[in-house]
Formats: structure tokens, C-alpha cells, sequence
């Protein structure tokens, strides 16, 4: 009865009194139950939920295990927190909870987020719920994975550079980035705080729209929250706009030839829809990986140095590789002498990309482009090339690094291995609306060619 | 007679009273509280807590930055400055780098030189004001270390000056009058032994080789640390010019270090060999945004007069002497209430019939000789001083008795003053009031006593 059911499907379900919270919360963690173990979604699931007897809504919703949860461990998939517990609870889960969540577990992802895969959880991968031989992305991994197959309606992620989008499209479901500083920070672990975005992972356009209504919005913990109000996300899904929609070959340089088809297939079908498609010139999106990766390294060096052996338990020996060479290469370029060669320079070109999208979103309202270059890979792929991630991550890296908004959506499968591939589009800093709308379109249009209620169904009840 | 030049510079840091604590909501008034009451997620440097700007802060920041004629800049910004200690739970400490609040002042002093029995005045630079917040405190005991974070996150205030000491005696004053500053600003206690005022004075020494000043820094310099009184400040910057003379008479050069001071054999000792500059990879905290003010803002903060602005006003306008200017200005509370005396006793006082040739010098000398205590509330130290200042009522009949007798037993002042030796009737009048215990103005007495002589 609750199988592929959407977060807006369950809560009117709940509210005509057809099924009970408790039935819900019970029946998800009957499935993580069963699937779990074969994913590893999952890397805390939170069974204290006791029904008071009365009808209060509690609708469960899946949280990155960066997110600190108030009695809930909160590990970041690193062996540093392993037995961290927060006295605290972040915003996003705080807004959430406010909104009648339950937070039915924390989910795997890369150790610190230092990853696009999910293999460098110091709790071993998630799988892909899609061909489990294969990685769900990263570093939302666990809540993308736990989304796609089902272990939850809904996932609360975080992106620094494609860590919502990239997993959402290799494991086939919807993955939100907002504007940064359209939701708030407070309680997520930093990876790299220029950066970094919580943003929903769903099966929906809708609950996307929904959850952000509930998440997004001024702080007063969080300094870098923007005032901006927060629009009814759901409420201006309904009216269908007409966009200007960028389209550059900038990015679709290296791209697989089956995920450029879906690229076309979807162009055709938004101008049968009334929009207009334009072709611009923005600056390759090879740039936005160096400056990402100067800037998150330098950031990370700094973020992580709070984890020094005297609290939390565990010391500097368990961080994993990755990490170590992430405060390696970021205490390098923050080092006296160096700091104006890298993090200066990469600062002021971070200002030229800026310039650049404020420039494109002068002739056009958002911006159409795949998610990755490439479907999921094969597990164990990504340890033969640190630097995979950032390439993996390339076309996401530019709106990152400029702090725009962004969504992905699968958009079919290949036909070669019957993978998620995904497109995204990129929209003006706290348009969400626009992005939202038009995805809200392409789901009305095309359902999303079948992906996503194809990937609930491979895990039945 | 030697040729170094001690070449001093004093970083200060000011421990601000704002309710709260720089970046959250704790209470900044940590003394006495038992350990770890006053923290909280960010202040503990929590994984994804966030730090917040406490506005309060930055504003006193500018009005101190104003205080000291500095330069106030519409644009800026926090920095992280990392490095690792106990005491610093996030790794770093939240600071300012290459954008100070406030930079480019300087802090007059004056002092009556009792060699030349002159007023010297004097300007000392100020290089930097800014922001950071206080770590927390180590405990050490038998057992261990402890760590109270308390003190974690409250705001600070760093203030460097220009190496423009050569001796520990403007040192010493220049604390002083810094003291007295921020004490009027209302911003902090400033009080060295709850160390809500830190020093460390940087000491090098130049050899001077002509009358031509050598304006070259030296190529080390030594930090003292551990300082808490201003006594121990002059202590141990003279204990280290000693120290320092001795080495480079050598031909040596004194090590690059930081030193501690023990205060009880007045001596400072190696803590820590400085070999280069820390690299603290300075970068822009991402989680503050920089800070701009507009002109509206900056000129809404106002300074109030300044104890040396006090001190100019009372010597220059009302003709009070430098030494009782100074020691008035020394506390707010106490020129405060001299100001509101000095202006309710001048309208009083027209309706008297008394001839005070001035009476601001006079009410001051009657508070810093605290012939009328300064605890009374203004009016009722101004009823008294009108009683003190009245004529008194004389006994005729007893200042007879008495001038017949002083007269009588000196004949010899009679005798001198009849040969024209004026100034010994002083004399005479001197016995008598001593014989009147005081209870007799000068005036009358020297009058009644030309008046017997003549006749």
C-alpha cells in the first residue's frame, strides 16, 4: 500500500486517519530491516519511536550522518566521531522535527564527505541500489541509496561540489542543491563552509519543493543565511511558466553518448513544451575544479582541525586516507608564502566564474546540462584516481563554486547496463522556484521516463 | 654610559564586558563560575557549530579604535588563525589578519619630569586594534590537566603599538593611561590580576653609534609573557635591558624567544626558542561575512572626553595645577563628581559674599586632599565646603588676651618690625593663629596687630 509512496502521498494518508505514524515509522524500518544489510545505506537507524497515543504526525525522513542529531550518533562516516553523540541539534533537522519528522536514521556517506562514491565511509560503501556491484555516488551516497530503494520516502543531504546532485543521478532519484546560504549550516558537520548546502533527496518535484519550504531560510545561528524570504515552494509548482533554457557544448565535452541522447531527447521535448532553448558561451567548467579543489582543501585543512585527539575519543590515527590528504594539500596552500599563489588566486577566479553565470543569467533563466559526464562506476574504480571525484564531479563544480542553485533528475537508463542517467538544471542564486517549476513540468510531462518507479520496484515489499 | 637603545613594543590584549561571548549567546562573565557552566556547542567548537558576531563587541572595538585617534576601516573581516593547543577547541582561533578594525592611532601622555620640574609630553603609536575571542584555561594539577572553557569565546580585544619604548618608566605610564582609557570607554574592567588586561612587551636593543639616532630595528627581539601588574611590566623590561646588554657586549646576539616572568626573584626565564614566525595560515573565516560600516554607523559611536582631554580642560580652562588635574582624571567617578561640583558651587557661590580667587583649583584641592570626603553626595560636599570657607566669628576678648601676650614675649619681632623689617609680623601672626588653634583668619589678625604696633 505504501510502496514508491511520496512524503505529500504518506502525509495525506496520515492525515485522513488511513494509516497511523506508527504504521509508517514501522513499516520503513521493516524494510530497512530487509535491505539494509545488502546496501548499507544506513549506518544508524533510530527505533526509539513510541507512539504517545495520540494522533500526532510523525512522517520518517532519512538524515545524512553529517547532520548533528540531539541523541542520535552522529559520525560523519569517519572512525574519529565514531562514538560521538551531540548535545545538539542542527537547524535542518530542527525544522524538520518542528515540521513533524521522525528521523529514521543516519546515512552513509563518504568519511568527512571527502568523496563522490561513498567508499571512503570508514563503515564501509553503500552499494547501488540499481547494481549493487556498483556505487550509489557520492558523498550523499546512503541518502540518495536509502531514497532510490525505498528504506526511506525522503533523505536529507549536503552538497559541497555534486555531493546531492551526483548521487541523486546514479542512483535515480531527485537531488536538490539550493542557493548557498539558503539553508542553513548550523549543526552540519563543515566540510568546506564557503561550500557547503543541505538539500533534499526525493522521489518527487513536490516534496523537493516541500522539504526546502520547511529547511530553508534565515538563522540566527548561521551568519551566512540569507534574508531573502522564503517562497511557497509547492504552491508555485502548479503554474506552468515559460523559461529561457541555456545550453552550452562547454558541457557536454566528454560526455557519454547515451546520456548527450537523453540530453537532446529532453531539449526537444521542452521546446514542444513552449521554451525557449538558447545556446551560450560560460567558461569551461575545468576551471571550477581547480579553484574547487583549492578552496575546499584549504577549507577542509582548517575545518578538520578541531578533531585533535584531545576530545571525541579517538585521535588523528583514525582518519582515513583521503582526509589525511586533504589536510595535507590544504595546509599546503593556506602555508605562508604559498597562500597568495593558490587560495588569493583561486578566490579572485571563484569571482570570475561568478561574473560569468550573472553575465549568462542576463540572456537565459537557467541553464540545461547533464549531472555527470558518465553512469555509476563500478565499485573500488574511484581508489585507482584521487582525484577522481572532482572529474566525476566536473559539471557540478561550476554552480558550486558560484553558489547558484541546482537540481537533478534522472532522466532514463542506458540501455547498455540499465543505469540512472541524470541531467540537472542550473538556475539564478535563490531561484529555486524557476528550477523547481520547470522539473515540476518535465515530471508532469515525461514522469522521468519511468526511473524512478522502476528503482522502488526492485525492492518489494 | 652605554650606546643600546632599548627598542620597546607592547602588545595588549583587553578582555571586553559584553554580556555575551563573541560568536554565542553564553555569558562572558566567567570569574568564579565553576568550570564549564558558561559554554555551549559553539564555544566548544562542536562539529557544525557556527560562530555569530557579537555586534555589541565590534562596536566597542571601534570606540576603542577611536579612543586611541586610530583609523577606523569601513571594510572588515575575520580571519582563522591556526595553530594547535588544548585551549583552543575548533584549532583555531577566530581572529583579524590583514584587516583590522582600527589601525593608525596614537596616545599622548604627559608627566611632570622632577629633574627639570617640567611638563613632558609624549606620543606613543598604535599600530592595530581587533577583534578575537579569549581561549579557554588550562588547569594543571597532580592528577593532570584540566581544560575550563569558560573563558572560551569571550571577546578580546588585541591592541599593538609601535616600537617606540626606550625606557620602562613610559612604559609603565602609557599602561597607565591606557588603563584609565578603556576604563572611561565603560568597555572593560582592565584589570591585571583577573587578566582582563594582558600585556607582552617586545624588548630589543639598537647600538647607537653617534648622536644620529639609529632608526634600524634590530634583527630579534624578545617577548615577555606572564606579566599581571604594571609594577612587574617596569621589572621586567629593566631586568631584560640588563640581560640583553650583557649578551650583545659579548658580541653576541640575544636568542629570539619568548620568556616568561618570575616575580619573585625578578627575573624573566627561557618558556620558548621563537626560530621563525609562527605560520598560522591565516585565511578569511568563511563563516563571518566581512564586515562594512557605513559612515552613518561609524559616526554614531561617540567617544566621551578622554582622561587627557579632562586633564588639557581642567589645566587650560578652569587653572587647576597639573598635578591635581592629573590625579582627578585618574578615576571617571571622581572627575565626574568634581565636574558637577565645580559647575553647582560657581552659580552658588556668586549669591556668597566670599572672595575665592579660584574656586575649580580650590574644590580640587579639597577632594585630592581629601579635606571633605569625595563618598558624600555633590551637595552636601558643597554645604560643607561653604561652611569651611565662611568667616569665623572671632572672640574679641580672647584674641586681646592673646595678641597681649604673643607681643609681650617676642619683643625682639616687635622690635625688627618697628625698624622696618616687614616680614616679621608674619611671624607674629603665625603665633597667634597657632594660639587661636586656627580659629582666626590671617587677615584679621595682621590688622589688629599693624594697628597696636603703630600705636
Amino acid at each position: 500500500m505504501l510502496l514508491g509512496k511520496s512524503v505529500t502521498e504518506i502525509l495525506a494518508l496520515i492525515k485522513n486517519k488511513k494509516i497511523s505514524s506508527k504504521e509508517v515509522i514501522d513499516y520503513f524500518l521493516k524494510r530497512i530491516e530487509k535491505y539494509n544489510k545488502k546496501l548499507n545505506a544506513y549506518l544508524t537507524v533510530n527505533r526509539s519511536y513510541k507512539s504517545d497515543g495520540s494522533d500526532k504526525i510523525e512522517m520518517p525522513v532519512a538524515v545524512k550522518d553529517n547532520f548533528c542529531t540531539k541523541g542520535i550518533r552522529t559520525t560523519a562516516s569517519s572512525k574519529v566521531l565514531e562514538n560521538f553523540i551531540p548535545p545538539y541539534e542542527s537547524t535542518v533537522t530542527r525544522r524538520l522535527i518542528d515540521a513533524s519528522f521522525f528521523i529514521l536514521g543516519k546515512t552513509n556517506m563518504d568519511a568527512w564527505a571527502h568523496g563522490s562514491s561513498t567508499e571512503t565511509s570508514d563503515f564501509g560503501p553503500t552499494k547501488n541500489p540499481w547494481d549493487l556491484s556498483r556505487c550509489p555516488g557520492g558523498s550523499s551516497g546512503g541518502s540518495a541509496a536509502a531514497v532510490s530503494s525505498y528504506l526511506a520516502p525522503a533523505a536529507i543531504g549536503s552538497e559541497t561540489a555534486g555531493s546531492i546532485r551526483q548521487p541523486g543521478s546514479w542512483s535515480g532519484v531527485i537531488g536538490l542543491k539550493p542557493t548557498y546560504g539558503r539553508v542553513s549550516r548550523y549543526g552540519l558537520i563543515a566540510m568546506a563552509s564557503s561550500l557547503d548546502c543541505p538539500g533534499p533527496l526525493t522521489l518527487t518535484t513536490e516534496d523537493a519543493a516541500f522539504i526546502l519550504k520547511i529547511i530553508a531560510g534565515k538563522d540566527e545561528f548561521d551568519a551566512t543565511t540569507a534574508p531573502n524570504e522564503v517562497p511557497d515552494y509547492v504552491a508555485s509548482l502548479k503554474k506552468k511558466k515559460k523559461f529561457i533554457i541555456g545550453i552550452t557544448d562547454e558541457y557536454l565535452n566528454g560526455v557519454d553518448g547515451e546520456i548527450k541522447e537523453a540530453f537532446y531527447q529532453l531539449v526537444e521535448i521542452l521546446e514542444k513544451l513552449g521554451h525557449k532553448i538558447k545556446k551560450i558561451k560560460l567558461l569551461s567548467p575545468k576551471y571550477s575544479i581547480s579553484v574547487y579543489t583549492i578552496i575546499q582543501r584549504a577549507e577542509v585543512s582548517s575545518n578538520l582541525a578541531r578533531y585533535d585527539g584531545i576530545r571525541y575519543g579517538n585521535n588523528r590515527t583514525f582518519f582515513g586516507s583521503e582526509a589525511k590528504r586533504r589536510i595535507m594539500l590544504g595546509t599546503y596552500v593556506l602555508s605562508y608564502g604559498y597562500y597568495d599563489a593558490y587560495y588569493k588566486k583561486a578566490q579572485k577566479v571563484r569571482t570570475l566564474i561568478i561574473e560569468d553565470f550573472k553575465k549568462v543569467f542576463k540572456e537565459v533563466d537557467m541553464i540545461l546540462a547533464p549531472t555527470t559526464p558518465i553512469a555509476t562506476l563500478k565499485l573500488k574504480e574511484f581508489e585507482k584516481y584521487p582525484f577522481f571525484g572532482e572529474m566525476m564531479d566536473v559539471l557540478n563544480e561550476p554552480a558550486a563554486i558560484a553558489g547558484i542553485c541546482a537540481i537533478s533528475f534522472p532522466f532514463g537508463l542506458t540501455k547498455k547496463d540499465n543505469l540512472p542517467i541524470g541531467l540537472q538544471l542550473m538556475g539564478r542564486w535563490f531561484e529555486e522556484k524557476n528550477i523547481l517549476n520547470l522539473t515540476y513540468q518535465i515530471e508532469k510531462e515525461t514522469d522521468f521516463l519511468g526511473v524512478i518507479k522502476e528503482g522502488v520496484k526492485n525492492y518489494p515489499d | 654610559m652605554n650606546n643600546y637603545q632599548p627598542v620597546i613594543g607592547l602588545e595588549i590584549h583587553i578582555e571586553l564586558k559584553t554580556s555575551s561571548k563573541m560568536f554565542c549567546q553564553c555569558s562572558a562573565s566567567y570569574f568564579g563560575k565553576s568550570a564549564n557552566t558558561q559554554v555551549c556547542p559553539v564555544c566548544l567548537g562542536m562539529p557544525g557549530a557556527l560562530p555569530v558576531a557579537n555586534k555589541k563587541a565590534i562596536e566597542w572595538t571601534i570606540l576603542i579604535g577611536k579612543a586611541l585617534n586610530c583609523q577606523i576601516n569601513s571594510f572588515s573581516k575575520f580571519d582563522r588563525k591556526h595553530y594547535f593547543y588544548p585551549d583552543l577547541p575548533k584549532g583555531y582561533q577566530i581572529s583579524q589578519h590583514d584587516e583590522p578594525i582600527a589601525s593608525n592611532g596614537w596616545v599622548k601622555i604627559a608627566y611632570k619630569d622632577q629633574a627639570k620640574n617640567a611638563l613632558t609630553k609624549k606620543i606613543f603609536r598604535i599600530r592595530r586594534v581587533h577583534l578575537e575571542e579569549d581561549t579557554g584555561k588550562l588547569i594543571h594539577s597532580k592528577n593532570g590537566t584540566l581544560i575550563d572553557f569558560n573563558r572560551s569565546g569571550v571577546p578580546l580585544v588585541e591592541i599593538v603599538t609601535e616600537p617606540d619604548f626606550d625606557n620602562s618608566d613610559d612604559v609603565k605610564r602609557f599602561l597607565e593611561e591606557l588603563q584609565v582609557i578603556i576604563r572611561y570607554l565603560g568597555v572593560s574592567d582592565a584589570d591585571m590580576e583577573k587578566g582582563t588586561m594582558r600585556m607582552e612587551p617586545n624588548i630589543s636593543l639598537r647600538y647607537q653609534k653617534s648622536k644620529i639616532k639609529n632608526q634600524k630595528l634590530p634583527n630579534y627581539k624578545v617577548e615577555v609573557k606572564n606579566i599581571n601588574s604594571f609594577r612587574f611590566v617596569k621589572q621586567a623590561i629593566d631586568y631584560e635591558i640588563k640581560r640583553q646588554i650583557e649578551i650583545l657586549k659579548e658580541g653576541k646576539t640575544p636568542l629570539q624567544e619568548t620568556r616568561g616572568f618570575d616575580e619573585k626573584k625578578v627575573i624573566t626565564y627561557s618558556q620558548r626558542i621563537k626560530e621563525d614566525a609562527s605560520d598560522y595560515r591565516y585565511f578569511p573565516e568563511p563563516d563571518i561575512p566581512p564586515l562594512v560600516f557605513t559612515k552613518e554607523y561609524l559616526d554614531s559611536i561617540k567617544v566621551p572626553e578622554l582622561p587627557w582631554q579632562k586633564v588639557e580642560r581642567y589645566v587650560s580652562l578652569l587653572g587647576i595645577r597639573y598635578e591635581e588635574a592629573f590625579i582627578l582624571t585618574r578615576d571617571k567617578n571622581l572627575s565626574d563628581y568634581f565636574d558637577k561640583i565645580n559647575t553647582k558651587f560657581k552659580t552658588q557661590i556668586a549669591n556668597l559674599n566670599l572672595k575665592i580667587q579660584n574656586p575649580s583649583q580650590l574644590i580640587a584641592n579639597y577632594i585630592v586632599n581629601k579635606k571633605i570626603s569625595s563618598q558624600l553626595p555633590p551637595d552636601e560636599f558643597i554645604n560643607k565646603l561653604i561652611e569651611n570657607l565662611k568667616p569665623k566669628e572671632v572672640d574679641k576678648n580672647l584674641l586681646e588676651e592673646i595678641i597681649n601676650k604673643v607681643l609681650k614675649e617676642n619683643q625682639k619681632a616687635v622690635l625688627d618690625y618697628k625698624k622696618g623689617k616687614v616680614n616679621a609680623i608674619m611671624f607674629l601672626v603665625g603665633q597667634v593663629i597657632r594660639e587661636m588653634k586656627g580659629k582666626v583668619e590671617a587677615r584679621i589678625v595682621r590688622e589688629e596687630i599693624e594697628r597696636r604696633i603703630k600705636r
